[in-house]
């Protein structure tokens, strides 16, 4: 599945160089990471909803899940938002920086249970970012699959991210639908928040529907409220969860909600295997 | 010394019938007491640094000792919930007190360790790990508990799909010399726990003191090593009798008790129980207690640079989930009270490591009662909550349709 990271030397990050950058949207840009190590970029490859571990030398390293097509190799997206240090630190490199990778890190969306099946996705803004790998894996082999929905949240219109693809994935056969917090001139689609677009999409087999949603924990906690009111059921209901991740290996106890440390344990998990836990604050 | 101590892990202990399980003969040996010297010296011959008990800091610590008389000989500790003296016994023991601060955790996984670096590289930068040899550590002085917490992180460091190579080192070289503990403080509850205080596996060679010296075990072919350079004796059946009553004293002086049945179920069924209110009124969150709990691994690895900024050493220190930046994430901590991060770590400790590690992350030393400022005692906190179980986790609160907001 992959050799980047050697199970007994897991601390060692390997030299990416930054390819390209594309500002995505204000404090948001996607970086596009090839490993120097020719026989490296070769062995290294990722599943959807997989994560690195960025490192910038000086500042350190933030978990940055993998946002590029799991079957194209060589290049590895990832989009991030200027937030702390690290992140902050990387929008002021230019392209062609070398920077730190370790990984890929973490559990998978269930692509391989979706043959046969209808699927919805689920992104509140950035969250797209961690989905999109799954929607390319899921639209390079769209018979495989029953009907495909995905339900795009954002704060405003300016906000939606990547939307200049949303049209090819709507002609490789998945329907997007988008709705926007707050609306502004010119927009014409739909008002209100992503739950609610959730509440009015048509589900033909509820029971045999599987939903991934990846957004801010609220959104998700209402979006699954909505999901299973629908009639999917729990166990066919996947979430992608953050928490403050430093080693990504397990061993330094920061990422842990409950019984899961997210690093190891997930970020994707099944939503029956953490309904309990999501239900108490501050845990 | 070629032979390679077999408390390595994976848990590989010698099997029961293999001669190193056994003494020669069959019958307890005897070390005696102006042989604990010898013993000492040998392990320095052999090329290890051997760290034991010594007095520093007004208390009992673990550091490196090149003798017996290095020991805390005569000297015993009075341990109750924040409480923690000194005191003569009034004989010479080496070993009569029970457990200090330190745990041998901080050997094996030191409170510091550089895991990564960065070296400058014309425009960029080169990436490597440290490979430098750990010292070749004889612990001298290791009780019940701490060996069943040794077990404890070979589980998290080793066990997992990840293995910490700093750990591992220290881990594989290490030479254990448990000694059975023949008082117990009243902080103690191993017997609950099940980790002693009766030393039993998972180390090369064990020793009971008797008052002319030691009867001893061996554990491993490691042990079988060292110990057939000493001048061991047969036992004699009266001193195995007084080591047999000695160890026994260690039984019946544990007065505390923690009753562990269904401690999973029973505290991840209460995690919004009026007791985590009542525990964060009296806990300061000043991260005592996981400082000195010997199964502790929380850390945080963080940049160093030199002055010029070329040189980076990516350091990773002990850090606590009492600390509030532990959960930091998104411009703000997740435990964002003295509530959330005690329930945070008893939970972690008695409950979900069962989940994560199959087994308890709490072997019952006490060291958490006694360092706690406070003096608050675990054992009761699970009382606590068992004598009043709430009826059923309540739900997240409701939240208005201005906070569901898709950003």
């Amino acid at each position: 599945m992959t050799v980047a990271v050697d199970p007994h030397n897991p601390w060692l990050a390997r030299t990416v160089r930054i390819r390209r950058i594309v500002q995505e949207l204000p404090g948001v840009a996607t970086y596009d990471l090839c490993f120097d190590d020719a026989e490296i970029a070769r062995n290294y490859s990722f599943r959807p909803g997989q994560f690195n571990m960025l490192y910038l030398p000086g500042l350190g390293e933030t978990a940055i899940s993998i946002s590029g097509h799991p079957r194209r190799v060589g290049v590895i997206p990832h989009t991030i938002r200027e937030a702390g240090s690290v992140t902050t630190g990387l929008a002021g490199l230019p392209e062609n920086s070398c920077i730190g990778l370790r990984g890929p890190f973490g559990s998978a969306w269930p692509v391989e249970q979706c043959a046969g099946r209808d699927v919805v996705l689920v992104a509140g803004g950035i969250g797209l970012a961690p989905l999109r790998p799954a929607i390319y894996e899921l639209l390079s082999q769209r018979d495989r699959y029953g009907k495909l929905i995905l339900l795009i949240g954002a704060r405003e219109p300016s906000a939606m991210l990547y939307p200049a693809e949303y049209n090819e994935w709507r002609d490789a056969g998945m329907q997007v639908e988008v709705t926007v917090d707050r609306a502004l001139d010119g927009w014409n689609s739909h008002v209100g928040v992503v739950t609610a677009l959730l509440d009015r999409v048509p589900l033909e087999n509820p029971s045999g529907t599987l939903l991934m949603t990846c957004g801010p924990e609220v959104m998700m906690w209402y979006t699954i409220q909505g999901a299973i009111s629908r009639g999917i059921p729990a166990d066919s209901i996947y979430v992608s969860l953050e928490r403050n991740m430093n080693c990504a290996i397990g061993l330094c106890g920061h990422c842990q909600l409950g019984h899961e440390f997210i690093c190891r344990d997930g970020p994707v998990f099944r939503y029956d295997r953490v309904a309990s836990i999501l239900k108490v604050d501050n845990l | 010394m070629s032979s390679k101590p077999s408390s390595e892990f994976p848990f590989s202990p010698p099997a029961p019938d293999s001669p190193a399980n056994h003494n020669p003969d069959g019958t307890s040996l005897f070390l005696p007491r102006d042989d604990l010297n010898t013993l000492i010296g040998k392990l320095t011959a052999d090329g290890y640094q051997v760290v034991g008990p010594r007095l520093e800091q007004e208390a009992i610590i673990y550091g490196e000792i090149s003798g017996a008389d290095d020991l805390p000989i005569g000297w015993t500790d009075l341990q109750e919930a924040g409480k923690y003296r000194l005191q003569p016994r009034g004989d010479q023991a080496f070993f009569g007190y029970t457990v200090g601060p330190h745990s041998w955790k901080k050997f094996l996984f030191p409170p510091v360790a550089v895991v990564a670096t960065a070296e400058r590289d014309g425009t960029g930068w080169k990436l490597d790990t440290p490979d430098a040899e750990p010292p070749k550590y004889a612990f001298l002085g290791v009780r019940a508990c701490e060996l069943a917490a040794i077990k404890v992180q070979d589980r998290v460091f080793l066990g997992g799909p990840y293995t910490d190579p700093i750990y591992q080192k220290r881990r594989n070289a290490a030479f254990i010399i448990a000694v059975n503990c023949t008082q117990a403080a009243s902080t103690c509850f191993c017997t609950s726990m099940n980790t002693g205080p009766r030393c039993t596996a998972g180390f090369d060679l064990a020793l009971t003191e008797i008052s002319d010296g030691f009867l001893l075990e061996i554990g491993s072919a490691a042990g079988n090593a060292v110990a057939s350079g000493l001048s061991l004796q047969p036992a004699s059946d009266e001193q195995s009798g007084r080591g047999e009553s000695a160890r026994q004293q260690a039984v019946s002086q544990i007065s505390k008790h923690m009753d562990t049945t269904d401690i999973r179920d029973l505290l991840m069924g209460n995690l919004q129980h009026p007791r985590w209110d009542d525990v964060a009124n009296r806990c300061l969150s000043c991260t005592n207690c996981t400082m000195v709990c010997p199964t502790c691994f929380c850390s945080s690895v963080k940049d160093v640079s030199d002055l010029t900024g070329d040189h980076i050493d990516r350091e990773r220190r002990w850090d606590s989930c009492f600390n509030m930046d532990f959960s930091y994430m998104n411009g703000a901590p997740v435990r964002n009270s003295i509530h959330s991060r005690y329930r945070q770590w008893m939970t972690h400790k008695l409950a979900s490591w069962h989940d994560q590690f199959g087994s308890s992350g709490c072997v019952g030393c006490g060291r958490c009662i006694t360092w706690c400022p406070t003096g608050i005692d675990l054992t009761e906190e699970v009382a606590a909550i068992r004598s009043s179980p709430s009826s059923g986790r309540s739900e997240r609160p409701p939240i208005s349709d201005a906070e569901v907001s898709a950003t």
